[in-house]
């Protein structure tokens, strides 16, 4: 808890499961999706949360914005437990909090215009006058680079980045004190992820939000973030500065994500995973990184590690060899060059 | 593709730029859609105006003139299509029975998509044993022949019109309810419905104002595609006696009393089996049409 | 599979409770079923004992479970016209209806299935278009439509055949031809468009191009192939065939089953009605079940999953 009492959003041991079940009768499996996440954004930071694909990252922000129940833990924004989905006091908190999607096509109704749903957050919350709301939608169409005229376009007749843009717009229309951005530049074109990171970062600081932005691309959390968080089958095994956890990542999963980032002009040794990609729904006993990790003791399959403060830094990690409480089967690979 | 026709649309603007894209898309209409749709115009306008067009009052008994022939047979003009029995005017006949049938099944339509519609959304809205509810007599709708349930409704409560047309609304509700639960659920899961949901609308906006726009095309074209099994039926059950009574008449009500008279004056009976085969054929037609155009998920 | 037997087998459990459940609220809610199932007339000793095996002096949820006790064990009351058990004045008459509904069937698939395959294999040409005509003919016309018309022609102005009654085998021929039409006209439909989207699967393809005579690309990989959905529509077939019956036998005055139902809706003889559509449901939903079944049987992907939507 390093921003102490002023945290805009706080989780507590989020877990959230899904029965998976084939057919009528088949046998109900267990995916435990997330698997007792705790997190903080404090007012005007951002937090990355980085992990790859199915470790539970979007599961997190639809958890942390309420839109889903917990099956245990707790969400608290701005000092007040967050209500269930679907009540009227969720849906009030709704103008305080919004979100950005991955496939902003997806995310737009295609039978209305840009502009109307630009406004509608407004409209839904009753926010403004007619005149009032057509104001703030241009001004907010301004602040994202949108031209007024594209607010009498369908989504689909916008490029991508333009629609990204109308997303974020509509997000930001009721002025939102929490920004939660699940890998909002994947499915964006390559050249266009720079120009709507940035515009993030740059609306993330005019207007003081807070942030949770959620990617699986470490140079973007890294670009974007105060704090990152990096998320293994549910749980988040390292916290701490972005520049610190990937130039000197602790765990060795986060080793290996960092090691895996393409960087023209270096040589770095890869740490190939190795085993089966995570499988939530069969997850391993003791560390869930241990069948992959390189430099797993027998600790790591009995008990699972706690994420706790490094002693030498204070950098968050959960790691038995990190924390030295093991001694590592064989010497981690020279990760150090990168 | 309506996206972008109603996008060209609103772009255009003009009410002439509008007219000169519903000629292009006659245009583009192959000859017998063209056909199918000039007949079911047809037939709408008859309904419109059954009573300013049709020559006698349809209950208009003729005695000295009963069972005369039709013009084509060699009958006099003053009835063009016969008369039947009581000497009553076929075409007049024709004519109320072509609003009545029309009327039933536009009805009934409305009615079966309304409730299909509601209970689908009910359903992806709840999820849980509501929805399995749901499901449950979705299942039980396509256990029995809607027919023999349609009999055992009428046996049981007799015949009214209202109960009649409500009656024929309970045919095909299942296919609409199984299409608005389905498509509300993937909307709900992921994209727009999600999204607006996490804006903080209400179901009532959330289901009328995004899911329903969204979901309309499919569901016209299956009404599009239920409209001429409800002709069917509706004449099939009044064919039987069972559905509208004298003096009301509809197209399988003539058609069934004209089976009393088949050898001696077919005319009776032909007439009002051509209109029911010829405007089914057509709604079909043009169904089949718009799915293909609109909706390739569909069957 | 034995999971998808059992859910299948569970399915169908739950449509029959429904059926009977839909015919026990119309009953309540169409008066008091003693006098609606032995009629007004009926002598009030019988009524008595109805009311007793009935369990109508007791509540609601317990009449609700002596109605499914009484169902199973047969005792569906009294016919108003005769007074004879309705479940034998139905049973007598089933005979007549599958005399009707069996050949029909057959004829359905003799024709329906070939024609779909030739139409599909002779894409657009000559035959394909008059097999797509008849299709959507079929759907139509509806089946008095084309039974009074068949009547015009073969008994009216030919004299061939009879209009009405069941005296030989030629009383028959009429009533099965029009069942017979309608059921093939759909099967042909769906063969041909079944067989065309297996034609078009790459691995025929690849099949023609390893040098197998056309016959036998046909005849081991495409029809086998098609014949998968095409087995999902005869359940759906059967639903039209029992409503064909109801029409057709009441053209052409056949002592079915289906004359019997039109006949007791318009007399309100409850009990016969009660009784035709408890067996009816019961009979589809056997074979609909069925159906799954030999499809999961055939298809091993289907397993726990519906059969894809039909029309
Ligand atoms: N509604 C749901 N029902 C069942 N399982 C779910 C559901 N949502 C998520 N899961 C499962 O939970 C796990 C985590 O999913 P989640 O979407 O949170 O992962 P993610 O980290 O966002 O992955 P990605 O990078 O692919 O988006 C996955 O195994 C997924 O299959
Ligand atoms: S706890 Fe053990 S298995 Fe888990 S990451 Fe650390 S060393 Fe590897
Ligand atoms: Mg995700």
């Amino acid at each position: 808890m390093n921003a102490g009492t002023a945290d805009l959003l706080e989780a507590r041991d989020l877990a959230r499961s899904y029965t998976v079940r084939r057919g009528l009768l088949g046998r109900p499996t267990l995916v435990r999706a997330v698997d007792g996440v705790s997190l903080t954004v404090a007012r005007g930071e951002t937090l990355g949360l980085v992990g790859e694909s199915g470790c539970g990252k979007s599961t997190t922000a639809r958890l942390v914005l309420g839109i889903e129940p917990t099956d245990t833990g707790s969400v608290t924004f701005d000092g007040g437990a967050m209500p269930r989905s679907g009540t009227a006091a969720w849906a009030h908190l709704r103008r305080r909090m919004q979100m950005v999607y991955q496939d902003p096509l997806a995310a737009l109704d295609r039978r209305l215009t840009v502009g109307v749903q630009i406004a509608e957050p407004l409209d839904i919350h009753r926010i403004g006058t007619a005149a009032e709301r057509e104001e703030r939608v241009a001004a907010v169409m301004a602040e994202v680079g949108l031209q007024p005229h594209h607010a009498a376009r369908h989504p689909q007749s916008l490029s991508g980045g333009q629609r990204q843009r109308a997303v974020i717009a509509r997000a930001l229309v009721t002025n939102p004190e929490l920004l939660v951005c699940d890998e909002p530049i994947s499915a964006l074109d390559v050249s266009i992820q720079a120009l709507v990171l940035n515009l993030l970062g740059d609306l993330q600081e005019r207007l003081k939000m807070g942030m949770l932005f959620v990617s699986h691309d470490l140079r973007a959390v890294r670009q974007i973030s105060q704090r990152v968080a990096v998320m293994y089958l549910g749980r988040i095994v390292e916290e701490g500065d972005p520049d610190a956890v990937l130039h000197d990542p602790a765990h060795p999963y986060t080793q290996a994500l960092v090691s895996a980032i393409p960087h023209p002009g270096k040589t770095t040794t890869r740490v190939i995973l190795q085993g089966d990609p995570p499988n939530p729904a069969n997850r391993p006993t003791g560390c869930a990184f241990h069948p992959r990790c390189p430099v797993a003791t027998p600790t790591c399959r009995t008990q699972a590690p706690e994420l706790k403060p490094r002693r030498s830094d204070g950098r968050r990690v959960a790691c038995h060899v990190a924390h030295g409480e093991a001694a590592a089967a064989r010497a981690p690979a020279s990760l150090e060059t990168c | 593709m309506v996206d972008t026709i109603s996008s060209t649309v609103a772009a255009g603007g003009s009410l002439l730029a509008r007219f000169r894209s519903l000629l292009e898309r006659l245009n583009r209409m192959p000859i017998l859609i063209t056909i199918a749709v000039l007949w079911l115009v047809l037939m709408l306008a008859i309904a419109v105006s059954a009573d300013l067009i049709s020559p006698y009052r349809f209950t208009q008994m003729d005695l000295r003139n009963r069972l005369s022939l039709p013009v084509f047979m060699g009958g006099s003009w003053a009835h063009i299509l016969g008369t039947d029995e009581l000497g009553r005017d076929v075409l007049s006949r024709l004519i109320t029975s072509i609003r009545m049938s029309l009327l039933i099944a536009f009805g009934a339509t409305i009615i079966g998509a309304v409730v299909g519609v509601t209970l689908g959304f009910v359903a992806a809205h709840f999820r849980g044993i509501v929805e399995q509810a749901v499901l449950a007599l979705v299942d039980f709708s396509a256990a029995i022949p809607f027919l023999v349930l349609a009999l055992a409704v009428l046996a049981f409560f007799g015949n009214s019109l209202v109960l009649f047309v409500c009656l024929l609304g309970f045919h095909a509700w299942e296919r609409y309810a199984r299409i608005a639960r389905g498509l509300a659920i993937s909307g709900r899961m992921h994209g727009y419905a999600a999204a607006v949901h996490q804006l903080g609308a209400s179901p009532w906006r959330l289901y009328g104002r995004h899911i329903l726009p969204n979901i309309a095309s499919t569901l016209i074209v299956s009404m599009t595609l239920a409209f001429p099994e409800i002709i069917l039926l509706e004449s099939g059950l009044s064919f039987l006696g069972l559905g509208i009574q004298p003096p009301d008449t509809s197209l399988g009500n003539m058609v069934g009393f004209g089976r009393e008279y088949l050898s001696s004056a077919p005319w009776i009976m032909l007439a009002p089996a051509f209109v029911i085969t010829a405007t089914a054929l057509c709604v079909s037609l043009l169904g089949d049409w718009l799915r293909d155009r609109l909706d390739p998920t569909l069957s | 599979m034995l999971h998808y037997l059992l859910s299948r087998l569970l399915r169908a459990a739950v449509s029959i409770i429904m059926v009977v459940t839909f015919v026990f609220v119309v009953l309540r809610m169409s008066g008091d079923p003693a006098m609606v199932i032995m009629g007004a007339d009926a002598p009030p000793e019988a009524i008595d004992a109805f009311r007793k095996a009935w369990g109508l002096d007791q509540p609601l949820w317990i009449q609700y479970f002596s109605f499914f006790e009484a169902i199973f064990s047969g005792e569906l009351g009294r016919s108003m016209r005769d007074g004879r058990d309705v479940l034998s004045v139905v049973l007598e008459r089933v005979p007549s209806t599958l005399a009707l509904t069996v050949p029909a069937f057959l004829v359905n698939l003799v024709v329906g299935v070939p024609a779909g395959v030739y139409a599909a294999l002779h894409r657009n040409s000559l035959i394909d278009r008059c097999v797509m005509v008849m299709a959507v003919t079929g759907f139509a016309v509806p089946s008095f439509i084309l039974a009074m018309l068949l009547v015009l022609i073969f008994s009216v102005n030919l004299g061939w055949l009879p209009s009405a009654g069941q005296d030989s085998w030629l009383n028959a021929i009429l009533p099965i031809a029009t069942m017979g039409f309608g059921g093939a006209a759909l099967l042909a439909r769906f063969t041909r468009s079944a067989m065309l989207e297996v034609l078009g699967q790459p691995y025929i393809r690849t099949a023609s191009a390893k040098g197998l005579p056309w016959s036998a690309v046909v005849w081991r990989h495409a029809l086998q192939n098609a014949a998968i959905p095409t087995i999902t529509i005869i359940g759906f077939m059967l639903g039209g065939l029992v409503a064909g019956a109801v029409v057709v036998e009441s053209v052409f005055s056949w002592p079915g089953v289906g004359r019997l139902l039109v006949i007791s809706v318009a007399n309100r003889d409850l009990g016969v009605v009660q009784a035709i559509v408890l067996m009816i449901a019961i009979t589809m939903v056997a074979a609909n079940m069925i159906v799954d079944v030999l499809y999961g049987l055939v298809d091993p992907r289907m397993h726990g999953q519906a059969r894809p939507a039909r029309r």
